[in-house]
């Protein structure tokens, strides 16, 4: 056990009536600063083992953040305890911590002392970290003059150089560009195969359910679901898009069954047999049984399809193909689709909303989630999909040059 | 690199404070910060030396003019040139410690929210980099001391238990105002007209002896009053009344010293208090 927390609470007063002043505390010394007290931690509880990668999800405002903070000692927890072993390098809001009026070689060494180095120590740490960031050649160059993006790298070249036995990284991943990114995670494997422990919050369940081992998910201060990363991230992708609280769900897929209640959902392969991924190119086949639980007035049935970062791809919808357009409690839909498949290789999602009427608009009763799946092959490309494209490439047969107007 | 495994016990998470780190930590970051500060200051700017020594050598000169022109007081009190240019870098380095720590922690927001550290050390640096400043000045006190005539004398060997006092009400001054300006944010205006109203409530501009009544009583009472009389009389003149006589007898003495005392105590509770959420209020 390397990260051991028991009950850890953490409320924030937030001073309604903002008493900042001597000047009005000295006008109105007994007047109580109303303040509003936000919980941000509830009694929050975990482990995280020794090598592990372990993953803090919720959405904003859900505590993650205030939790690594505290983790940190930036913040003091109001109740509860935390112990930690070994030696920590947190890397927070994108960065460590740097004096904007200092040259990246002072921070860099002034950050080693902070976090518990000798200054020898800290200056032996210098190129390392110089090298990392790709950013020896702006080493004397102050910090305010950085672009964001050095100034991140440079954060995170100390974070990794501290070679610390638990690092608390609170979003990384919209470090930089996509090869410092690369970089990154090479450098998070190199870590794990050293043993080395990685908590990580994010958003990007894509990070979630690639690399971390376990994770938990926080919702309003409190801690919903620990465990498997894949189900940590199916659960925070309910609770963002499902709009509706993650207790609230039963039935498979787990669905809200307060006005309809999906039954059941699918995929089918080739020969009908049930599959959880598609084959790129392969058609899409769905199944999908709904049951009413209050009376529904001409409900409309939508599909999209999202990707990994909740863009609609495509979508259709639906209605009853039969009067009464109408449904009564306990009937059944059942709802199957062929889908021509123009997805690209990746992992998509089925979004499934059913309104009420077409003549009450799109009003959504529920937006749910029951399925995700990847689409697999060997045929990536830009974008979400595939489509049909007839282009013709050749030569020019005339050698006229070309005249500018 | 291998983990060991004995480094790996777990150890409770206390979070943010004055000192959490340890003291060797504080120490080497207190220096660094200073240190850095510092070089910046003089290497930074072309004329960055010339300005420190400037600022107090420009007032010097008006208040010089003012005081012996307008008033007499070049006349009744003992090497007054060289004693005022002593009192006004001591109070410069006093007045600049103090106003910068205001702001010190407000100002390094980005670090003291994303690492931890003995939070003390923020304000304290401030106050040894204005040290270094105060070093530097004094070589030119120095040079005009011996200019001036003033014979060295055995008691100069004194002057750093002079120094050791005023330094550490700077930085109890410093402790406070830094903790609460985070919370209040008009501590910083608030303390420049304090500093202003005591750089007439303490004897810089004239020695203690010359003036008399309620004013007197009150500079008495200033625990900076004691720590300049005794700078004047054991550097500047040796037959200047020392500060037993100067603020009148033991008594109000003491109260002074009380105040001292009463300052630091509150330079802990306040920061102590104040650090662990001080990240919480940037």
């Amino acid at each position: 056990m390397i990260i051991e927390a028991r009950e850890v609470d953490k409320v924030f007063r937030i001073p309604q009536q903002r008493v900042d002043t001597l000047k009005e505390r000295a006008l109105h010394p007994f007047r109580v600063g109303g303040h509003r007290e936000l919980h941000a931690l509830r009694g929050v509880s975990f482990d995280v083992h020794r090598g592990e990668f372990f993953g803090i999800v919720g959405r904003n405002g859900s505590g993650k953040s205030t939790l690594l903070k505290i983790m940190s000692s930036i913040y003091r927890a109001d109740g509860g305890r935390i112990r930690m072993a070994g030696r920590l390098a947190p890397f927070i809001e994108l960065g460590v911590g740097f004096n904007p009026e200092l040259t990246s070689r002072e921070n860099v060494v002034l950050n080693g002392v902070m976090m518990g180095l000798t200054r020898r120590e800290a200056a032996r740490r210098l190129d390392a970290v110089l090298d990392f960031a790709e950013l020896r050649d702006f080493a004397d160059l102050k910090l305010k003059n950085y672009s964001s993006g050095m100034m991140v790298r440079l954060a995170f070249a100390v974070m990794v150089e501290a070679d610390a036995d638990v690092m608390l990284i609170d979003e990384v991943l919209a470090v930089g560009d996509a090869s410092f990114a690369q970089k990154c995670m090479d450098v998070f494997r190199e870590k794990r195969d050293a043993g080395r422990t990685l908590v990580l919050v994010t958003h990007d369940m894509a990070t979630v359910q690639g690399f971390c081992d376990r994770a938990m998910l926080l919702h309003d201060g409190e801690l919903r679901y620990i465990g498997d990363a894949e189900e940590a991230a199916l659960r925070y992708y309910r609770l963002n898009f499902g709009g509706v609280d993650p207790d609230a769900y039963a039935g498979p897929g787990g669905v809200p069954d307060v006005n309809v209640r999906v039954i059941d959902a699918w995929l089918e392969g080739e020969r009908g047999e049930r599959v959880e991924n598609v084959e790129q190119g392969s058609p899409i086949v769905l199944g999908m049984v709904f049951e009413a639980r209050q009376p529904l007035e001409g409900p409309v049935f939508g599909f999209h399809f999202l990707d990994e970062d909740g863009v609609t791809v495509f979508g259709f919808n639906r209605t009853l193909d039969r009067e009464p357009d109408r449904l009564e409690p306990g009937q059944r839909v059942r709802i199957s689709a062929r889908i021509e498949n123009p997805l690209l290789p990746g992992r998509y999602f089925l979004n499934c909303w059913i309104s009420r009427s077409r003549t009450h608009g799109d009003l959504a009763l529920h937006v749910i989630r029951p399925l995700d799946f990847v689409v697999y092959g060997t045929r990536p490309g830009p974008g979400s999909v595939a489509v049909r494209a007839d282009v013709d490439v050749r030569l020019e047969s005339s050698t006229e040059p070309v005249r500018w107007p | 690199m291998a983990v060991t495994d004995e480094a790996l016990e777990l150890r409770e998470v206390r979070g943010p404070s004055a000192l959490g780190g340890g003291r060797r930590r504080a120490l080497e970051l207190l220096l660094l910060i200073a240190i850095t500060d510092f070089k910046r200051t003089y290497l930074g700017t072309a004329l960055g030396y010339l300005w420190s020594v400037a600022r107090p050598l420009l007032l010097f000169g008006v208040l010089l003019t003012v005081f012996t022109q307008a008033f007499d007081l070049g006349d009744r009190v003992t090497q007054y040139p060289v004693l005022l240019l002593f009192n006004i870098v001591l109070f410069t380095f006093f007045q600049e410690a103090t106003s910068q720590a205001v702001t010190s922690i407000v100002s390094q927001e980005s670090v003291v929210r994303k690492t931890q550290f003995p939070r003390l050390v923020i304000p304290l640096a401030v106050v040894l980099t204005s040290v270094f400043n105060l070093g530097v000045n004094l070589f030119v006190v120095l040079a005009f001391l011996l200019v001036a005539g003033v014979a060295p004398t055995w008691t100069w060997l004194l002057f750093p238990l002079v120094l050791a006092a005023l330094l550490a009400l700077t930085a109890a001054v410093a402790m406070i105002l830094s903790a609460l300006h985070p919370r209040f944010r008009d501590t910083g205006i608030l303390w420049s007209v304090t500093v202003t109203a005591l750089f007439y409530a303490t004897p810089v501009l004239y020695p203690i002896d010359i003036v008399s009544g309620t004013l007197r009583d009150v500079i008495s009472l200033n625990p900076l009053t004691p720590i300049f009389e005794l700078a004047r009389k054991w550097v500047v003149d040796p037959d200047a009344p020392g500060p037993v006589t100067a603020v009148g007898g033991w008594g109000p003495l003491l109260v002074a010293a009380a105040f001292f005392v009463v300052i630091w105590v509150a330079a802990v509770w306040v920061f102590r208090r104040e650090a662990p959420r001080i990240a919480e209020e940037l």
